[in-house]
């Protein structure tokens, strides 16, 4: 029988805020050049409470609150990360880098390459992604391809507060850009209640999670379900109905996208044969098409069949019933998984 | 300009009212009748209709994510933008837009989420009149924390150059979310922006919307002349957070006690009781602007939601050949 993979054992329960919270503030009292820069980090504590009390411990200097100037205050990240300082700045909504991408794929993720090395650039770039709350299209995107896409950052996606946690502190020691990316529904904000899964337990002293490195959140033998963010969740809830009508699925939350762990997804596909990706990230062009592609040239004989639930190709709609339709959910995944079985 | 103020305050109220349906005592973003966020703009009404009292349907008005009250003032369709704002199929946009993507192409209005953005396009109208030799002029809508954003000062820039017939319209009210405006700028009054483009700028105080109507008549003409963009500050007072939900707890007491103070609302009555209005008509104007809102949401309430499969439609006015949205969707 399937068994789920627990996380460090530890009694103490906190939400994803807390727990990313919580690193920050490690970071911030080891390292006088780690500070965060953002539209409403300090005084209000991040919109998602992704920097929540950080200004009681550190003040204004250190938890500054910026103008709405993307390009410029992300360009200053870049800046001064480049002089050795240790930045993370958060876009607010990962939808709004269009106003910034300059300074985001041109800047911050090239500048390393193109000097031969000479510069490094460690920054985290910290946003919220995901919609399920009926925000519409300008403000509910995931764009997690589109990050992953464009060489030069790595990519970040926490599931769960120990995740998150050993994540951020892995993302602020790296010598390199690390966008991370937290989806709303994840933190365990008041007014947007989460589902269960993302609140686990959270080992009090600091402690990294490397980049690269999948982790299998299910263990089953008869279909592969690859995924990340919110939708590993999702995809949990899947295994356990299908495990009432006898299917046994596993369950790979990816954890970063770049580096991308195509091991760990690619042993379990061997073992079950079957593999559903599920993304809440537009369908082309994106993760989905990716791993399944990396699985296919790895070892095309592993793959007995294959599905891919994502966001169709349409802009998030506003009212609840078009959203729904649009977002997968925990039945879309059940009916792929339903499906590569048959 | 007293009949829009009304109407659009008491829009304001009921929407509130609507949108906390469910959601108390325990706020809950996914509970209740209105879907989304909700951005009120109660206390901002002069900047609204002091300016829109100028414009036809031609001219074109872009309005950021706080867009209630200028819609109002432009003449958007009041049944159908609720019905936006409710999620139904017979809303302006059948739905998919929202509060904050209100569009409505018969009186050229548009909206953007995206801070500062509906500054560009609202120069891409001016721009079109222009190249028509048409008089139509546009509007952009911007809050004071917006005009620090790269796209609102290169669309100044592009509209000086260009001479285009275009009027920015700042409403400084003070807050962007939780940021003071003297904590994001240096520059107290925002109307000085314009003078690094060479075009005028002027600054209303005291939320006064006479003031603002005798502003903008001179900006508004100037671009109809041919004569250029121009730019005008309007201090207005956000009485209510930034968002439903939002508990403020950044603001100081003593700012929130004077907001009834402020409002432009009793004081736009006295000025006309003052110019010999009896209190019988003005309260006439009002429950006219009661019974026109209240008809909007009664309509609104009673429209059908959307049919799911409508969200693969119109993603494009003529969709490609091949596989439709909907058979490459997540839902198959
Ligand atoms: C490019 C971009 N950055 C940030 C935001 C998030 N945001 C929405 S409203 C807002 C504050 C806007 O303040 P202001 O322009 O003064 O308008 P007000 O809300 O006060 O009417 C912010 C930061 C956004 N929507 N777009």
């Amino acid at each position: 029988m399937a068994k789920a993979r627990e996380p460090e054992q530890t009694d103490r329960e906190l939400t994803m805020s807390r727990a990313m919270v919580e690193a920050i503030a490690t970071e911030m009292r080891d390292d006088e050049e780690v500070f965060v820069m953002g539209e409403d980090v300090a005084d209000y504590g991040g919109i998602f409470d992704s920097t929540e009390g950080l200004l009681e411990g550190f003040g204004h200097e250190r938890i500054m609150d910026v103008p709405i100037s993307e390009t410029s205050f992300i360009g200053a990240g870049v800046g001064a990360a480049q002089q050795g300082m240790r930045p993370i700045v958060e876009l607010m909504f990962s939808d709004f880098f269009g106003v910034c991408m300059d300074q985001i794929y041109n800047q911050m993720a090239k500048n390393t390459y193109m000097s031969g090395g000479g510069v490094s650039v460690p920054m985290v770039l910290m946003t919220a992604v995901g919609g399920d709350y009926n925000d519409a299209a300008q403000h509910s995107q995931t764009l997690y391809g589109t990050f992953a896409h464009l060489p030069g950052m790595k990519v970040v996606v926490p599931s769960t507060a120990h995740d998150a946690k050993g994540l951020m502190h892995s993302a602020v020691r790296d010598d390199d850009p690390v966008v991370y990316m937290f989806h709303k529904r994840l933190m365990g904000i008041g007014w947007m209640p989460a589902p269960d899964g993302p609140k686990t337990g959270v080992p009090e002293g600091d402690y990294t999670i490397p980049f690269g490195e999948a982790d299998v959140k299910r263990e089953g033998s008869d279909v592969t379900v690859v995924t990340l963010g919110l939708h590993v969740h999702r995809a949990l809830d899947a295994a356990e109905s299908l495990a009432d009508e006898g299917l046994d699925a596993e369950v790979v939350d990816l954890r970063t996208l770049v580096p991308l762990d195509i091991e760990t997804v690619l042993e379990s596909v061997q073992k079950t044969g079957r593999l559903v990706v599920v993304d809440e990230d537009y369908r082309s062009f994106g993760v989905t098409g990716e791993i399944i592609a990396s699985v296919a040239e790895s070892d095309l004989d592993a793959l007995d069949a294959v599905e891919r639930v994502a966001m169709p190709d349409v802009p998030i709609p506003y009212a609840r019933p078009l959203e729904k339709e649009v977002q997968p959910d925990a039945t879309d995944i059940e009916e792929a998984v339903r499906s590569v079985n048959e | 300009m007293y009949s829009d103020m009304v109407t659009a305050r008491h829009y304001e109220e009921r929407l509130q009212e609507e949108y906390l349906e469910g959601k108390q005592p325990k706020f809950d973003i996914s509970a209740g009748p209105i879907p989304g966020e909700l951005h009120l703009a109660a206390g901002h009404e002069p900047a609204a209709v002091g300016v829109c009292q100028h414009l036809e349907d031609e001219d074109t008005v872009t309005a950021p994510h706080r867009p209630h009250h200028i819609a109002i003032a432009k003449g958007v369709d009041l049944k159908r933008m609720t019905a936006e704002i409710f999620g139904r199929e017979t809303g302006l946009s059948k739905g998919k837009g929202g509060h904050m993507h209100l569009f409505d192409p018969e009186v050229n209005f548009a909206c953007s989420g995206i801070i500062a953005q509906g500054a560009p396009p609202a120069v891409g109208a001016a721009l079109a009149a222009k190249k028509r030799n048409s008089d139509a002029v546009a509007v952009s809508y911007l809050g004071e924390g917006a005009i620090n954003q790269g796209g609102f000062l290169e669309s100044l820039n592009l509209a000086a150059v260009q001479n285009l017939p275009v009027v920015f319209v700042i409403e400084d009210n003070d807050w962007a979310i939780s940021m003071p405006k003297g904590r994001v700028t240096d520059v107290s009054d925002g109307s000085q922006r314009a003078s690094g483009f060479e075009m005028p700028g002027e600054r209303i105080d005291h939320n006064d919307p006479v003031a603002v109507y005798e502003a903008a008549e001179r900006a508004v003409g100037r671009a109809r002349a041919g004569n250029g963009p121009s730019l005008i500050e309007v201090q207005v007072h956000r009485r209510m957070g930034h968002f439903m939900g939002d508990a403020q707890g950044y603001r100081p007491d003593e700012e929130m006690e004077k907001l009834d103070e402020l409002d432009p609302i009793p004081r736009m009555e006295e000025r006309l009781r003052a110019a010999g209005l009896d209190d019988e008509r003005i309260e006439s104007l009002r429950d006219a602007a009661t019974e026109r809102v209240e008809e909007a949401i009664d309509w609104a309430k009673d429209q059908p939601q959307p049919d799911p499969e409508d969200a693969y439609e119109d993603v494009f006015t003529n969709p490609p050949e091949g596989p439709a949205a909907a058979e490459t969707g997540g839902d198959d």
